[in-house]
């Protein structure tokens, strides 16, 4: 398996402080890998700074070109895309128009329609609610509407930043559902979460960030069966 | 006040505040698109009229030195800037947007001045020397401090309409012009009689203001400005580059405060220094549709229009303070009304 994204001593800093400290963290093609942590951890901050929101130190390999100084812009159309945690609707427009600008990034506008019934398939709640405008949508819509916007740049990685947060939990299931449906896609994942056992359950890989570093790593297999995590995130059994 | 008077005075009023649409239209689209309040948009509308009057003297305006120098700097200034950063695989690409597409516009427009064009031809060439003017200023003076305050852009942005105040005194000349109509049709409407020039200006406003609409709604380009103007992180996060949206806006403004130029000039004296009024009455407008809503504006800007024309038949000297006077009210009302949409966007 081929290595999709690297991330070698990379450090962050917000006005002198340093947010997150020398981390390095790899995903392969094919995986899901996700990174669990208590708030404040620097784990939004990580992902800001792979998709080129927050400048670096470090160093950053995507599909074996250096990404490092890369402009957000440039990291999209090699086909890296993140959900953040705010999902940045186009809250004015169309759900509609927000899917079709998911796809801005593609050169090859031939596959666009195709890809837009795919995710339509995926979530028909949105084909129901395509003339409707994002900001009338409800925390579950909305997510799923990130989702779909993203799916629409064809990412060969998707960075999703707490995807579950202020969900219900028959749509947070729902998610992590489609999230593991991305896998047979041959869509890479690099998971954000506050819901360690959820990302855990679906994840192949993870890593535990504690105060802007890496204090553990593993299989998510048996992060899940580890005592202290058990304690520490996983509310005990 | 007879009711004839009333209607030449709406008619004409009507008429001037679509041309005001026209430059507040494109007010809200870069303000939108780049959150910078381009207040040498007026100075764009004036320096076409000039222009198109140089174009018809026979003469070679200054604006195409304008636009050879803005070329030179603002290519400087992106090669410079793209070796810095290591991208010079950019380099074929900002030599023909900074340099090669604007020299060949002011070399196409030499070219053709001499073979003595039609009226229709000389219109087209003044658009074309104004058009690249704004998105090279944008390159030159805003791009460096995209990040910046609204506060700093603005203030920005007043001196650079100082500078072209200045360089419009230095192009032109201190005499105003008036270019001969477009057209002299004129017709009988309700018992008042509206020149031809009047209802194309109209016309005009309302051609342009669908044509941006359909831009707007049906291309992906004019989506992905929509989506920089509601959430430039977002639209980031898709591949939209904000320095584009940015160049295609002043590129599509310049072009709407071209035409209500070239619509004012043959109606009103245009001096290298009028833009300012146009702009600040345009501005008006702009506020009144909170500086976001293209139809906003667009009553906005017709209602300063009627309002001056009648405050012109009361006393001409003081038309410009009774418009301005209408400022402070809408202002209060603004504030008090964002107040909730902040709570809103809180939420």
């Amino acid at each position: 398996m081929s290595q999709m994204l690297s991330m070698t001593d990379v450090t962050v800093c917000y006005d002198n402080v340093e947010a997150v400290h020398n981390v390095s963290l790899s995903v392969d093609e094919g995986q899901i890998v996700t990174v669990i942590g208590p708030n404040g951890a620097g784990k939004t901050t990580l992902l800001m700074a792979a998709i080129g929101l927050l400048a670096s130190r470090g160093s950053m390999v995507f599909r074996g070109s250096d990404i490092q100084k890369m402009s957000v812009e440039d990291r999209v159309e090699r086909r890296l895309c993140l959900v953040p945690e705010k999902r940045e609707l186009f809250s004015d427009m169309s759900v509609a128009d927000n899917l079709l600008l998911g796809s801005y990034s593609l050169r090859d506008r031939s596959g666009v329609q195709k890809t837009l019934d795919e995710v339509y398939d995926r979530f028909p709640r949105l084909r129901e609610r395509q003339r409707q405008a994002a900001g009338t949508l409800s925390g579950g819509e909305r997510q799923m509407l990130a989702l779909g916007r993203a799916l629409m740049a064809k990412p060969a990685l998707l960075m999703l930043d707490e995807p579950s947060l202020g969900l219900a939990p028959l749509i947070v299931r729902e998610i992590f559902r489609t999230i593991a449906s991305l896998r047979d896609l041959g869509v890479s994942i690099l998971l954000v979460e506050q819901n360690a056992r959820a990302a855990l359950e679906t994840a192949d890989y993870g890593y535990v960030l504690e105060t802007g570093a890496i204090v553990q790593s593993g299989p998510a297999k048996d992060l899940i069966h580890d005592p202290r995590l058990i304690t520490a995130y996983l509310g005990g059994h | 006040m007879t009711s004839d008077i009333a209607a030449i005075l709406a008619i004409d009023g009507i008429a001037t505040g679509a041309v005001y649409a026209l430059v507040a239209i494109g007010t809200v689209l870069i303000f939108t698109v780049t959150r910078v309040i381009f207040i040498p948009f007026g100075d764009i509308a004036a320096f076409t009229a000039l222009t198109l009057a140089a174009l018809d003297a026979k003469r070679f305006p200054g604006t195409g030195a304008l636009v050879v120098a803005l070329a030179c700097l603002a290519t400087l200034i992106e090669v410079i800037s793209l070796i810095r950063n290591g991208e010079i695989r950019l380099l074929p690409r900002a030599l023909l947007f900074y340099l090669a597409i604007p020299l060949a516009v002011v070399g196409i427009a030499w070219l053709t001045m001499r073979m003595d064009p039609p009226l229709a031809v000389r219109l087209v060439l003044a658009l074309m020397l104004i058009t690249p003017i704004a998105p090279l200023l944008d390159r030159i003076v805003f791009r460096p401090i995209a990040d910046g305050t609204v506060l700093l852009l603005l203030t920005v942005s007043v001196a650079l309409h100082f500078a072209l105040v200045g360089l419009g005194l230095l192009f032109f000349g201190p005499e105003g012009v008036r270019t001969e109509p477009l057209t002299s049709f004129s017709t009988e409407f309700a018992g008042v009689l509206v020149s031809g020039q009047t209802m194309l200006i109209v016309l005009a406003a309302l051609v342009f203001s669908g044509l941006l609409y359909l831009f707007f709604d049906f291309t992906l380009v004019g989506k992905s400005l929509r989506a920089t103007a509601v959430n430039r992180t977002g639209s980031r996060l898709m591949g939209i580059r904000p320095e584009r949206a940015g160049t295609i806006a002043y590129l599509l403004g310049s072009l709407m405060a071209g035409v209500s130029g070239i619509l004012i000039a043959p109606v009103n004296t245009v001096f290298y220094d009028s833009g300012f009024l146009i702009g600040l009455k345009a501005f008006v407008g702009a506020i009144v549709g909170g500086m976001t809503s293209y139809p906003g504006a667009a009553i906005g800007a017709v209602g300063v229009g009627i309002l001056e024309s009648f405050a012109s038949f009361q006393s001409s000297a003081l038309k410009d303070v009774i418009v301005f006077s209408l400022l402070i009210p809408i202002l209060i009302w603004r504030s008090l009304a964002s107040l909730h949409s902040e709570e809103e966007i809180e939420e």
